[in-house]
């Protein structure tokens, strides 16, 4: 994307008056998406973002520029720019010896999504509404989105890393909503992968949109959903953001230094179940976090952030890393050139246990099944979490019976990573997810076997 | 170029849009803005970003069928890919009649003016001082304040221009600036935080002292929170809080949701479907909403939009194309960026305030939850089915007066029912960050989850 010479020239403007620290980011994304609602293809969008973000350390403080001018002048403003930002003192001229650290991706790309038809994604669209459409008369509405990005980018830093990686990613979404005595009721459906067009292959838009619609109906007889505390029940692959939430955000390095997390101080801590073995991995081939390097040049990793109960490490990004004097964890993520990298989750999934899951639901007496949670959110700090119940069903006398409508669970992490008392030998990843952190997103993935919280509280209306 | 000169936009814009071909309709929408951010940590810069940001979104339309493209760069050539690709996007969209750009309506913009010098001639150390200084106010408030997770000052100046091939050419620049803060209370093993926040077109609009109050005294006072047992209660939102909750209602109130079937409250214009006691606008052309505006995303002066008056659903949101299926005029409620095509959404919502103090409020409620915080806006509520399930920390309310604090509790309703139930709205309007302008409401009959 840059040749040596350019990027060892910007390094050496950005520490022309000191620093610690150097990195150059730059990016080039293409996306396109095509939409189709109320029976129509509304729009197909393309999109390109290509530039650069600099940034330069000094003590405590980073300062950090971008730009969109990708020639040797922009880059060396925006060097300049950076430095000035962390008001360094000092000067003199450092040289970085550049050592190409590119690590292997996960997967390879089969049909980059560039080279298929427009036409051919419209295709997509069409079938995904014909076959919502045809779940049900109840189905008054469907929207279908198709989605692809190509995110190239190059990292380099004043410690010599440069590396490069090549990101492709495709997704596709059916909302539905179905109409009824009581109102109207929504369900939605997603598969991403990153990888290309192939995704077409592997996945069948019509079952998407069928198990949208399905949702959806399904609501249409579901009773309010329960108030108070009780056991819930996550099934395979619905719940991965449980654990995004719970403690995922309260393992980011950053939010640890800061006090505001409910994990600080208690590495080598029994601080959940025995049950539990929670892992974060960059690595994994065609999820939807998985990257061959990080924002940072980083490689992926698979870290273990919790084994057996006890809480074995956090997730850390290059300062910090750099900071403590060991050895970097591939958590240092960006929505885009023009944000600065952060701590950031990849894939992070809880390990299957040993339990049979039709156990699971049938011990427990009256509880909440949920088959798919929706988004969530979490206070670091305290601890205290939310997430969503898209899909979830009451549990009476060990049988999952009704459907209920939606709503939040809120729980409090510590808490709740002791409360789990059954995992299931039936794992499963989940759905892709962007995760928000100080208004920067990412994509994500997670996952988990069939699991049971003890005691939740479930956010409905009825007594 | 410079980042806040809107002519020179505007000229980019008008220079695209006339390379429409006969048949062909195109809109250029062209952005900038310079931000700065300064963030800090224990009493040291953290970080301080300076950039410009730029693009240009492109739509086209031809024979009833719109393209899109967008990039985030002003170059000549990568204009003319973005105008190229925008017309070969726009060959695979199914036609509608209703489809097509804005055309001028005649209607003055107001008179609002969005910039202030002030701003732009702030030097950086002035934005540096006051981010440590806010920082330092919060640690000096209470004892119990163990730290801050950030102090910010940010600060943005932008201009936007749009064009079109129909005879849109406008353009407008405006300044803000905030300083927001988390304060990390401590007890024991217990930790709490609050929020502070005070916003402004010019550094003077910003109040340090406002932020570090309420970041101190939101974190402090949810410490010894409890979970509190489930049963109905009376809801006393904050205005900020009670802005969220009219922000998720305005959503429902949008042309796209009503024509196509994701409104709870389509067919209801004319009909009771709030208390009398709320009258609710959009309003972009009251310029002490920071959601102000000469012009929405179109290109169209915007104005004044009644919503529900005492109670009655008066109308909804257009843009164009959503005015143009239902058969009215645009209310200028195109929103968006250089990145989107323009949706529908309310750009300052203004709440008609009541009667009485937010302490006026508390000693009419028998068992009710003082919010002062709410999560999973976006996991619990359901803006087509109405369903309503929300996080929520705060002060119980008991007899008429706050009591302890409570955490890990939801409360759940529906929308329609608690627009109906609203039993007070507060005398005392804030403007909230978002633009809108609410007061405190009172509602009844939501369930408490918790214990």
């Amino acid at each position: 994307m840059l040749d040596d010479a350019t990027i060892q020239r910007t390094l050496a403007a950005a520490l022309r008056t000191g620093g610690d620290f150097a990195e150059v980011f730059v990016e080039d994304k293409r996306s396109s998406s095509a939409m189709l609602d109320d029976g129509r293809v509304e729009e197909l969008s393309s999109g390109r973002d290509r530039g650069a973000g600099i940034r330069v350390v000094v003590g405590e403080t980073t300062g950090f520029a971008h730009t969109a001018d990708l020639s040797e002048e922009g880059l060396r403003a925006a060097a300049e720019a950076a430095a000035a930002a962390a008001r360094s003192g000092g000067g003199g001229v450092r040289e970085v010896a550049l050592t190409r650290r590119d690590a292997p991706r996960p997967n390879g790309v089969e049909v980059l999504p560039e080279t298929v038809a427009k036409g051919a994604k419209v295709e997509l669209l069409r079938r995904a509404d014909d076959a919502a459409r045809s779940a049900g008369a109840a189905i008054r509405q469907v929207r279908a989105r198709y989605g692809d990005s190509r995110r190239r980018i190059l990292v380099a830093n004043s410690e010599g890393v440069l590396a490069e990686d090549d990101q492709v990613r495709t997704l596709f979404v059916v909302s539905a909503v179905a109409v009824g005595d009581t109102g109207m009721q929504t369900g939605y459906e997603s598969v991403g992968r990153t990888i290309g067009f192939e995704l077409f292959d592997r996945y069948d838009v019509e079952q998407v949109a069928r198990t949208a619609a399905e949702r959806a109906l399904t609501k249409l007889s579901a009773r309010p959903a329960p108030s108070g505390t009780m056991p819930v029940v996550i099934g395979p692959g619905g719940g991965g953001v449980l654990f995004h939430e719970a403690c995922g955000h309260g393992l980011e390095k950053d939010l640890v230094d800061k006090g505001a997390s409910a994990f600080a101080g208690r590495l080598g801590e029994q601080v959940a179940s025995p049950l539990v073995t929670l892992v974060d991995d960059g690595t994994m081939a065609e999820e939807w976090g998985c990257f061959a390097v990080d924002d940072e040049g980083t490689p992926a990793q698979r870290n273990v952030l919790i084994q057996d109960g006890v809480l074995t490490d956090y997730m850390w990004d290059v300062l910090r890393s750099r900071k403590a004097g060991r050895p970097v964890s591939g958590n240092g993520r960006r929505q885009s050139y023009q944000h600065l990298p952060m701590v950031r989750m990849t894939n992070t999934y809880l390990v299957a246990g040993q339990d049979d899951p039709d156990d699971i639901v049938a011990s427990t007496e009256r509880g909440v099944y949920v088959a798919s949670l929706g988004g969530g959110q979490v206070n670091t700090a305290s601890g205290d979490f939310v997430f969503g119940m898209t899909e979830a069903y009451l549990i009476e006398d060990g049988r999952i019976t009704e459907p209920l409508r939606e709503g939040n669970l809120i729980g409090n992490g510590p808490k709740v990573l002791r409360d789990i008392d059954a995992v299931g030998n039936d794992f499963a990843m989940g759905k892709p997810g962007t995760c928000g952190k100080d208004g920067q997103g990412v994509p994500v993935g997670d996952g988990v076997p069939t699991l049971r919280v003890r005691a939740l509280t479930v956010g409905g209306t009825a007594a | 170029m410079s980042h806040a000169d809107e002519h020179e936009l505007l000229d980019l814009a008008t220079e695209v849009a006339a390379e429409a071909a006969p048949g062909e309709q195109v809109e250029a929408f062209v952005g900038s803005s310079t931000t700065t951010s300064v963030r800090v940590h224990g009493g040291e810069v953290e970080s301080l970003t300076q950039a410009t940001t730029s693009g240009i979104g492109v739509r086209v339309v031809r024979d009833g069928r719109q393209g899109f493209a967008y990039a985030g760069s002003l170059d000549p050539a990568v204009v003319a890919e973005v105008l190229a690709e925008a017309r070969d996007n726009a060959a695979y969209a199914e036609p509608e009649d209703w489809v097509g750009l804005a055309e001028p309506d005649g209607v003055e913009p107001p008179e609002v003016d969005l910039w202030r010098d002030e701003l732009a001639a702030m030097p950086t150390d002035r934005k540096i001082a006051l981010a440590l200084e806010l920082e330092r106010a919060v640690q000096a408030r209470d004892p119990r304040i163990s730290g801050v997770r950030v102090a910010q000052w940010g600060d943005g100046a932008g201009a936007a221009a749009v064009a079109t091939s129909t005879g849109i050419a406008v353009a407008g620049r405006s300044t803000f600036c905030h300083l927001s803060v988390q304060a990390l209370a401590a007890d024991g093993d217990e930790t709490r935080t609050g929020y502070g926040v005070s916003v402004g077109r010019r550094p003077d609009d910003v109040d340090l002292d406002e932020a570090a109050d309420d970041a101190a005294e939101r974190a402090t006072r949810l410490l010894g929170a409890v979970q509190p047992d489930s049963g109905p209660v009376t809801l006393v939102l904050e205005p900020q809080m009670a802005a969220a909750l009219l922000g998720v209602v305005a959503g429902t109130l949008t042309g796209e949701a009503v024509l196509k079937g994701r409104s709870p409250f389509a067919d209801r214009v004319g009909e009771r479907i709030a208390s009398p006691l709320l009258t609710l606008h959009d309003d972009p052309t009251d310029p002490r909403s920071l959601g102000a505006d000469t012009h929405d995303g179109e290109g169209l002066a915007t104005r004044r939009v009644p919503l529900i008056e005492e109670g009655v659903l008066q109308g909804f949101l257009h843009n164009t194309t959503t005015g143009r299926r239902a058969g009215v005029p645009s209310t200028a409620s195109a929103v968006r960026s250089f990145r989107t095509t323009p949706g529908v959404g309310a750009q300052a919502l203004v709440l008609d305030p009541g009667e009485g103090t937010l302490d006026d409020l508390v000693s009419g409620v028998d068992r009710g939850v003082l919010v002062q915080s709410m999560s999973g806006l976006h996991s619990g509520v359901n803006p087509v089915s109405g369903d309503f399930s929300v996080g929520v920390e705060g002060l119980l309310v008991r007899d008429g007066a706050l009591a302890e604090p409570v955490r890990e509790a939801t409360v759940a309703s529906t929308l329609q029912r608690m627009l109906l139930d609203v039993a007070a709205v507060g005398g005392e309007r804030e403007w909230t960050p978002g633009g809108t302008g609410a007061a405190a409401l009172v509602i009844p009959g939501v369930m408490l989850s918790g214990r």
